[in-house]
């Protein structure tokens, strides 16, 4: 072997295995966050929080059960606002629409897609907040609904278009109209796809902070009705984190466990979903 | 293929259905409500640009394009210069990148080049699990695990052995540039690993068996063939990054110390466009002062949107390339 052939084997090992540590390193430090947020989090994490209100500064104890129903309510009235919008719409843009009113749409879409989350929290405040001179539960459902939009529904477009045109022409050739078709043929056979897609979109969500910042803003006690302030998982993480008191970074940590599990378990179920029979190809 | 009719085309079969019976049958009701439905879309997106832009009138009038020149941000006597903020926002991107681009793109290779299919998925299901992980548990990671390290361990280290160049040079606060960067890069090396393992990916076979056959080693192949194949798709993931980086706020709120300083050091604390707004927005009184705000929220909307079509663009132009090489 010369020596040049020899430099050449060499560099070539060399880097292959550096790939291999990149990879090893960033999976390694991934895996370490996880593994202490589940170590911290589980030592914090008590029955009281899931139960009680929060204490006044300086008392200990108490819990985010507010929190935890205000974020129920939050993402009740984002999907609410999301996943029509989202799953209507996509059926237009796949069956109804022509390719340039398809492409404006699409776009918008797109562009809604890649605006900062803190950019979605300015309009929603001067579009609900500013009106109604109050933070509220609605302006923050309002908020995270326009967040799962797009997401919604570019995927859902994605699917009702990989279903087969055999199924679409079959059922018009049997006479139904165009939205029977959709309904009970197209629909169907891509449920698995939408409801994913749908699943993604609530756990993408789910743990939006910076829109709710000055939208829902925050609250110590139960908001009741929906035009009140209300607490959340997590903005209450922010705040309990950046706070100097020992106890709310328990707390923040109990909370973090409970939003992250929640979101690890969307994702995994709307996967499995997914690659449970697959009824359609992915596009 | 070509010659079958499209059924799904907005236009019917000329007399086989009047206007008239697809209303009846409904056909008509439904294109209605779901164009409704889709053309809302539309509507909002044109309604946030244009709120953005009005909410902003006030600054943009009396500053004009000194906005973004202006280092003063003072509410109290009411000069607001956006200065600071875009610094901060460029330098935590950029060092993000800095260490997020060669250890992303390093796992991305080893997952599409070296390891086996199975743990390549295997490994790319829990990256795509990541990539879920919320801003705000990043923050809390950042706060608690990242800020001390960084404090007692890895700033005194730097500035003991680089503490010449100005970057790594004043007090070690624990929060600041450096410590912001950190932790957005641990949060965008999924996104860079997924999308540039799937270009990878889509790089044709018959390309590195060209170059294993013309006797280059494996590493030339995939370093001077595979990956510039794929170079645009990877642009592309390097650019959604960094729209992801620019945007981000609860994480970098959390460790960058929040204060509007321009400073050559990474260990100074500082402020980003997206952690000022958040930290400044509800607590802003006068109309100058949350217009301001607003108009700063303005510039990181123009930036993502560039960055993200730019990006959008990119990862398309490759996998026309790699599709049609394929079949040609």
């Amino acid at each position: 072997m010369s020596p040049r052939l020899r430099w050449r084997k060499f560099v070539s090992g060399f880097m292959l295995t550096m790939t291999g540590v990149c990879a090893f390193v960033t999976v390694f430090v991934l895996f370490f966050i996880l593994g202490y947020l589940v170590y911290h989090g589980g030592k914090s994490i008590n029955w009281d929080f899931f139960t009680k209100l929060p204490t006044p500064v300086g008392e200990t104890g108490g819990g985010m059960a507010n929190a935890i129903v205000g974020s129920a309510k939050l993402l009740l009235l984002a999907s609410l606002l999301g996943v029509p919008i989202g799953f209507l719409g996509a059926i237009y843009l796949a069956e109804f629409s022509g390719s340039k009113v398809a492409f404006v749409v699409r776009y918008a879409a797109d562009l809604l897609n890649g605006v900062p989350s803190i950019v979605i929290g300015i309009f929603a405040y001067s579009l609900v907040v500013l009106p109604f001179k109050h933070f509220s539960t609605l302006a923050g459902g309002f908020a995270l609904g326009l967040m799962m939009v797009p997401i919604t529904l570019r995927s859902t477009e994605e699917f009702l278009l990989a279903v087969p045109r055999a199924l679409r022409e079959a059922a018009m050739a049997l006479g139904a109209s165009k939205w029977k078709t959709i309904a009970t043929v197209i629909v169907p056979a891509a449920y698995r796809g939408i409801l994913t897609a749908v699943l993604l979109a609530f756990a993408r969500v789910a743990g939006e902070t910076a829109p709710l910042l000055f939208t829902a803003f925050g609250n110590r006690f139960w908001s009741p009705g929906w035009n009140q302030p209300t607490a959340s998982l997590p903005v209450m993480i922010f705040t309990y984190a950046v706070a100097p008191y020992e106890d709310w970074h328990r707390q923040a940590w109990a909370a973090g466990l409970v939003l992250l599990g929640l979101i690890l378990v969307i994702n995994i179920v709307a996967r499995a979903i997914l690659a449970r029979g697959i009824a359609v190809p992915r596009a | 293929m070509a010659a079958t009719t499209t059924v799904s085309s907005a236009s019917p079969i000329p007399g086989s259905r009047s206007f008239l019976g697809r209303l009846r049958e409904g056909d008509e009701i439904a294109r209605l409500i779901t164009f409704l439905f889709a053309a809302s879309v539309v509507v909002v997106t044109v309604l946030l640009v244009l709120e953005l832009w009005q909410g902003s009138a006030l600054p943009r009038h009396k500053f004009g394009l000194q906005f973004f020149f202006t280092r003063v941000w003072d509410p109290i006597a009411e000069q607001f210069g956006a200065l600071p903020f875009i610094y901060g926002t460029l330098m935590t991107a950029t060092v993000s990148l800095v260490i997020a681009v060669p250890l992303g793109i390093g796992a991305a290779i080893f997952l599409a080049e070296l390891a086996p299919a199975r743990l390549s998925d295997a490994l790319e299901f829990f990256i795509d699990l990541l990539a879920a992980v919320p801003s705000v548990i990043y923050g809390l990671l950042g706060v608690f695990i990242v800020v001390p390290l960084m404090r007692d361990y890895v700033q005194p280290a730097l500035s003991n052995t680089l503490g010449f160049l100005p970057l790594f040079s004043g007090p070690a606060y624990g929060v600041g540039f450096l410590t912001a960067g950190i932790v957005l890069a641990i949060m965008v090396i999924p996104y860079i690993i997924s999308v540039s393992r799937e270009v990878l990916l889509s790089v044709p076979r018959d390309q590195r068996e060209a170059a294993l056959g013309l006797g280059s080693t494996r590493w030339e192949s995939t370093w001077k063939v595979v990956v510039p194949f794929a170079r645009p798709g990877i642009m592309g993931s390097i650019f959604l990054a960094l729209a992801r980086a620019l945007g981000e706020t609860m994480a970098v709120t959390m460790v960058i110390g929040n204060a509007p300083t321009i400073s050559a050091s990474l260990f100074s604390p500082g402020d980003s466009i997206a952690s000022v707004i958040a930290n400044q927005f509800t607590e802003a009184t006068g109309d100058l002062y949350v217009q301001s705000l607003i108009e700063l929220g303005l510039v990181l909307f123009l930036l993502t949107f560039m960055l993200n079509g730019l990006a959008r663009l990119l990862i398309v132009l490759t996998a026309q390339r790699g599709g049609g090489t394929a079949h040609a």
